[in-house]
C-alpha cells in the first residue's frame, strides 16, 4: 500500500499531478523508469512514468491524464487515500551522458517524464532544450516546472495561441538546422514519436523514444508488451521502454496498443454509469 | 512379477486390474466452467485404492518419486482408515501434497515404476495422496508444525513460487525468520498465475500461503529483485538468501504475423484470466480477447492449460499444433485425455509457418505438415517439414506454448553470480549452493522449466543447506 500524499489538478479537466509516500522505490528509481500499479482488488495493473523522484523525501509523482476506467478511478482518489499496489521501478533509465546539446520533445503527458531526465541532463553538463506542444496552449502542462530545469523551453501550438504554431516537429526541425543537435529524445503519443524519428532520419542524429505498450506485469513474464526493434522482439517493460526510434516498428505499436478499443470503452461506460448513479449518494472511495 | 504372484497368493485375493476411477465432472458441462475438473476421492473410493497396493518389500513407486515420499507407508495408513496419519507421512517428504496430487505427472514418476504397472494399470498413487491432503483440509485438521525457537538468524526468499515456499517453510520450522519477496502483487507463482482453477483451485495455494504466514514467515509483494533491491543489498541485510524466481520470459517463434493482435503468448493468456480474472471483465477491469477459433502451439502442459481455459471462454474450436508425436508431448497424459475429451483437435507432426491477419488481427494461419527422421545422439527423433504440406486453418486466436527462457532480471543485477550459457543461475544439485557465499537457488531458474515437485524439492534441499551454512556461520 502507498499512500498518495498530495493531488492537484494540473490541467483542466483531466490531468492529475499526484505526489505518492515510497520510500523505497524513490531511492532506487532513475529518470525514464516507470512504475505500475493497482488501486483495488478488482483492478487493472496499468504503467505509469515517474514524473519526479525525491529519494529525501521518500516520494514519487506521477502525472496521469484520466482517459479510462482505471485513470478515471484514480483520478476520484484524494490526498490521504492509498494505492493498493505500486511496483517500481521498472524498465531501464534514460541513459545520461554528457553529449552536448540534448533536445526532449514531449506531447501530451509526455511533458511529465521528461522533466526528471532534463534535470539529469543537464546535471550531467548538457545544454538541454525542451520542445512540447499540445493542440492550444489550455493544454499545455509543465511549462513552468520545466522552465526551470532546461536551458530553453520551445512551445508549440496547433492553434498558434501560444509559441510558434505549428507541431513539434516543425520546431525540431527547426532546432536541427539551427545548431548542432547531439540527442534527440521524445515521449508521448506513438504518432508524435514517430514523428520525431521521421524528421531525424537520414540526419544522423540519435533519436530515443519512449514506447508504451499495453502492459501487463512490467517484469517481463507476459510478453504482452513485446515490441519489433530492428527486426528483433523486444520486451518493453525489461529491455525498455526507451529505443532507437529509427529502428522501431511503429505500425504493429500502434496497432497492438489497439487491442483492447471495445473492451477499454465498455470498462469506462459502465463505470461511468455506475459512478453517475453513485454520486448524490455516497461519494465511496475507490483507493483503499 | 514373481512378487505379485506369490502375494496374490498369500493373500489368496485377485488384484483389480485397473485404477479405481476418480469421479470426474462430464466434459459437455465443465468446458463451460472453470471449476475443478477431477473431483476427490470418496473415503470408499480411497480405501478400495489403497487396497491395490502391494507394499512391495523394495518399493520403486519410491524412486521414481523426485522428493522419495514414503509411498507404501502412507498406502498403509490410507487402508487402515488413518488418514491423518497418510498425510504426515507424505508430509515427511513433500510440503504441497494437495498441489502436487494434482499436478504431478505420476505417470512418469512414481506410477510409472510401481510393480503392478508391469502387468496392470499401477496404483492410483497422485489420486491417493490428494485424496489425503483434501480429507484432512476438509476435517480441517491441517494446523502449522511445530516451529523451533527463534534462532535470531534471518534469511531472505526471493519469488514465491514451490520453490520459494518449501524453502521458507522448511526453514521457518527450524526457528529462522523469513521473508519472501514477491514481484506479482500475490503470492503463489506458477501455481496462481500458470496453471488454471480447474486443475488447482486457488483456494488450495492461498491455504498453503496461510500457512507460512501463520508460522510467522513475511510476504513482501510488488518488490521486484533486481530493480527495487539488489541480491547484494538482501545478503548486507540477511544471513542468507534463497533464489527461486522461475523460468519466467516466454520465447516466440519469430514467425510472420505473431505480433498481430489476437495472438498471446500462454504467460500472458493465463495470467490475464487466472491471475487478473480477466474471464469475469468487466467486473475484475482486466480484459482479454476472446477467440472463436483458436490455436495454441506447443504440446506441454502450459498448452493444454492454454487451450482448454480459451474453450472456457467460448471458444467453439479449439486446436493443439505440435510438430512431434502424440506420444512425444511432453504434457501429462491425465491432461491430454481431459483436452480430448473436451472437444479439442491435435494437429500433432504439424508447425507454424506465419500467421495471416486481417485489419491488424489475426485471420488464419499457416502450418506444415512435418515427419519424424530417425533418431538423433539424444535419442530424440528430429521432426523436419514435408515440402509442400502447407496448408491454413481459419483461427481468430493464437497462444504460443513453446517454453520460456531465463528472466534475467536478477541474474544480471548480481555481480558475479554464476550462470549457464543460457543464463540459468548455477547452483549444486544437493545443495543448491551457488558460487556467491549465502547465496542459494533452486527450482525452474536453476532446471529451466521444469515440474512442480522438483522446484519443491530443490527448495527443501537448499533449505537444510542453508540451515547448515547459519550454523557453520554461528560457530566461526
Ligand atoms: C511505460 C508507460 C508509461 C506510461 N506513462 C504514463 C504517464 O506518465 N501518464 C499517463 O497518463 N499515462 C501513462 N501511460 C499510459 C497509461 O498506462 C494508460 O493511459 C492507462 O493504462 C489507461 O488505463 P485506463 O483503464 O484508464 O484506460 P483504458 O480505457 O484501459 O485505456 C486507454 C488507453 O490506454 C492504453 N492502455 C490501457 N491499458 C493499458 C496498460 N495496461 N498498459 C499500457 N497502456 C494501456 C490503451 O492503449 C488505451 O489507448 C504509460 C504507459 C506506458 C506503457
Ligand atoms: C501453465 C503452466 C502449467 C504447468 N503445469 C504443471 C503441471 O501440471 N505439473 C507440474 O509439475 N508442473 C507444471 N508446470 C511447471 C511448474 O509450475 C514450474 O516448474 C514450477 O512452478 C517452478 O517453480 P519455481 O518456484 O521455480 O518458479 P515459479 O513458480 O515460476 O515462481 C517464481 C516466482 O518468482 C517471482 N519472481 C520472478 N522474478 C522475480 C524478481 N525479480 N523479484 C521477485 N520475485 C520474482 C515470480 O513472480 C513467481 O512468483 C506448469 C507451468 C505452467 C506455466
Ligand atoms: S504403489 Fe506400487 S510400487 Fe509402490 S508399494 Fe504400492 S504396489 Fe509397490
Ligand atoms: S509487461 Fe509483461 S513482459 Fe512486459
Amino acid at each position: 500500500m502507498a499512500k498518495i500524499l498530495e493531488k492537484r489538478l494540473i490541467r483542466q479537466p483531466d490531468v492529475f499531478y499526484y505526489k505518492i509516500a515510497a520510500p523505497l522505490i524513490s531511492r532506487k528509481a532513475r529518470p525514464g523508469q516507470f512504475i505500475i500499479l493497482r488501486l483495488h482488488e478488482k483492478g487493472e495493473r496499468i504503467p505509469l512514468s515517474l514524473a519526479d523522484i525525491d529519494p529525501r523525501e521518500g516520494t514519487i509523482s506521477l502525472i496521469v491524464m484520466a482517459v479510462g476506467k482505471t485513470t478515471h478511478e484514480l483520478s476520484q482518489c484524494s490526498a490521504g487515500d492509498n494505492i493498493r499496489d505500486l511496483c517500481g521501478p521498472l524498465g531501464m533509465a534514460t541513459h545520461i551522458e554528457n553529449l552536448g546539446h540534448v533536445v526532449l520533445v514531449g506531447g501530451g503527458f509526455g511533458a511529465a517524464p521528461l522533466y526528471p531526465i532534463a534535470r539529469s541532463f543537464r546535471d550531467e553538463g548538457n545544454r538541454v532544450t525542451v520542445i512540447m506542444g499540445a493542440r492550444s496552449r489550455d493544454l499545455l502542462i509543465y511549462e513552468q516546472e520545466m522552465e526551470q530545469v532546461a536551458d530553453r523551453v520551445v512551445v508549440t501550438t496547433d492553434d498558434g495561441s501560444k509559441g510558434l504554431k505549428g507541431r513539434v516537429t516543425d520546431a525540431l526541425s527547426m532546432e536541427l538546422s539551427s545548431g548542432k543537435v547531439d540527442l534527440v529524445l521524445a515521449v508521448g503519443p506513438a504518432i508524435m514519436m514517430r514523428s520525431v524519428s521521421e524528421v531525424t532520419r537520414g540526419t544522423g542524429v540519435r533519436t530515443i523514444v519512449s514506447l508504451n505498450p499495453i502492459m501487463v506485469d512490467g517484469t517481463g513474464m507476459c510478453g504482452g508488451c513485446r515490441v519489433m526493434v530492428g527486426g528483433e522482439t523486444k520486451f518493453a517493460c525489461v529491455d525498455g521502454p526507451e529505443f532507437d526510434g529509427h529502428l522501431v516498428d511503429w505500425e504493429s505499436l500502434m496497432n497492438r496498443q489497439k487491442t483492447y478499443v471495445a473492451e477499454e470503452r465498455e470498462s469506462f461506460e459502465s463505470w461511468k454509469s455506475r459512478h453517475e448513479r453513485m454520486l448524490g449518494k455516497n461519494n465511496a472511495p475507490v483507493c483503499e | 512379477m514373481k512378487e505379485t504372484q506369490v502375494k496374490e497368493q498369500k493373500q489368496g485375493k485377485k488384484i483389480i486390474p485397473s485404477k479405481t476411477p476418480a469421479p470426474e465432472q462430464d466434459p459437455d458441462s465443465r468446458k463451460h466452467n472453470f471449476d475443478e475438473v477431477t473431483r476427490c476421492y470418496t473415503e470408499e473410493q480411497a480405501l478400495r485404492e489403497s487396497e491395490r497396493c502391494l507394499n512391495c518389500r523394495n518399493p520403486q513407486c519410491v524412486e521414481g518419486c523426485p522428493v522419495r515420499v514414503p509411498i507404501p507407508r502412507f498406502i498403509s495408513a490410507l487402508k487402515q482408515g488413518n488418514f491423518k496419519q497418510a498425510l504426515d507421512i507424505i508430509k515427511e517428504a513433500s510440503l504441497l501434497p494437495a498441489v502436487c496430487g494434482r499436478v504431478c505427472p505420476q505417470e512418469k514418476q512414481c506410477e510409472a515404476r510401481c510393480a503392478l504397472g508391469k502387468k496392470f494399470e499401477p496404483v492410483a498413487i497422485g489420486r491417493l495422496e490428494r485424496f489425503a491432503a483434501d480429507w484432512v483440509m476438509e476435517h480441517d485438521l491441517a494446523s502449522p508444525p511445530p516451529v523451533l525457537p527463534p534462532t535470531g538468524r534471518t534469511v531472505a526468499v526471493i519469488g514465491s513460487g514451490p520453490a520459494g515456499l518449501a524453502c521458507a517453510y522448511e526453514l521457518s520450522k527450524l526457528g529462522h525468520q523469513v521473508t519472501i519477496y514477491e514481484a506479482f502483487h500475490e503470492p503463489g507463482g506458477v501455481l496462481l498465475y500458470g496453471i488454471p482453477e480447474f486443475r488447482l483451485p486457488k483456494r488450495i495455494v492461498a491455504r498453503e500461503i496461510e500457512l507460512l504466514r501463520a508460522m510467522g514467515v513475511v510476504i513482501e509483494t510488488n518488490v521486484v529483485v533486481g530493480k527495487l533491491i539488489t541480491v547484494d543489498e538482501i545478503m548486507a541485510q540477511f544471513d542468507a538468501c534463497f533464489i527461486g524466481t522461475g523460468a519466467g520470459t516466454p520465447k516466440f517463434m519469430c514467425v510472420p504475423g505473431e505480433n498481430l493482435n489476437g495472438v498471446y503468448s500462454a504467460n500472458e493468456f493465463l495470467t490475464r484470466i487466472n491471475f487478473m480474472r480477466s474471464h469475469s471483465f468487466p467486473v475484475y477491469d482486466t480484459p482479454i480477447r476472446k477467440g472463436t477459433r483458436i490455436a495454441v502451439i506447443g504440446g506441454g502442459n502450459v498448452a493444454m492449460d492454454a487451450v482448454r481455459t480459451a474453450l472456457r471462454l467460448g471458444a467453439e474450436d479449439a486446436v493443439i499444433v505440435y510438430r512431434r508425436s502424440l506420444e512425444d508431448m511432453p504434457a501429462r497424459g491425465e491432461e491430454i485425455v481431459h483436452a480430448q475429451e473436451e472437444g479439442v483437435r491435435f494437429e500433432v507432426l504439424t508447425d507454424l509457418v506465419r500467421i495471416i491477419g486481417e485489419s491488424g488481427s489475426v485471420r488464419e494461419i499457416e502450418c506444415v505438415r512435418m515427419e519424424q527422421g530417425p533418431a538423433d545422439a539424444s535419442g530424440r527423433r528430429r521432426s523436419v517439414p514435408v515440402p509442400g504440406s502447407e496448408f491454413r486453418l481459419p483461427v481468430d486466436m493464437v497462444i504460443m506454448a513453446i517454453g520460456t527462457n531465463v528472466n534475467p532480471l536478477v541474474p544480471q543485477s548480481t555481480a558475479d553470480l554464476q550462470v549457464t550459457t543460457w543464463g540459468y543461475i548455477v547452483a549444486d544439485e544437493k545443495t543448491g549452493a551457488t558460487n556467491k557465499l549465502g547465496v542459494f537457488a533452486g527450482g525452474d531458474i536453476v532446471t529451466g522449466a521444469a515440474t512442480v515437485i522438483s522446484a519443491m524439492g530443490a527448495g527443501s534441499k537448499a533449505a537444510n543447506a542453508i540451515h547448515a551454512y547459519l550454523i557453520r556461520k554461528k560457530q566461526i
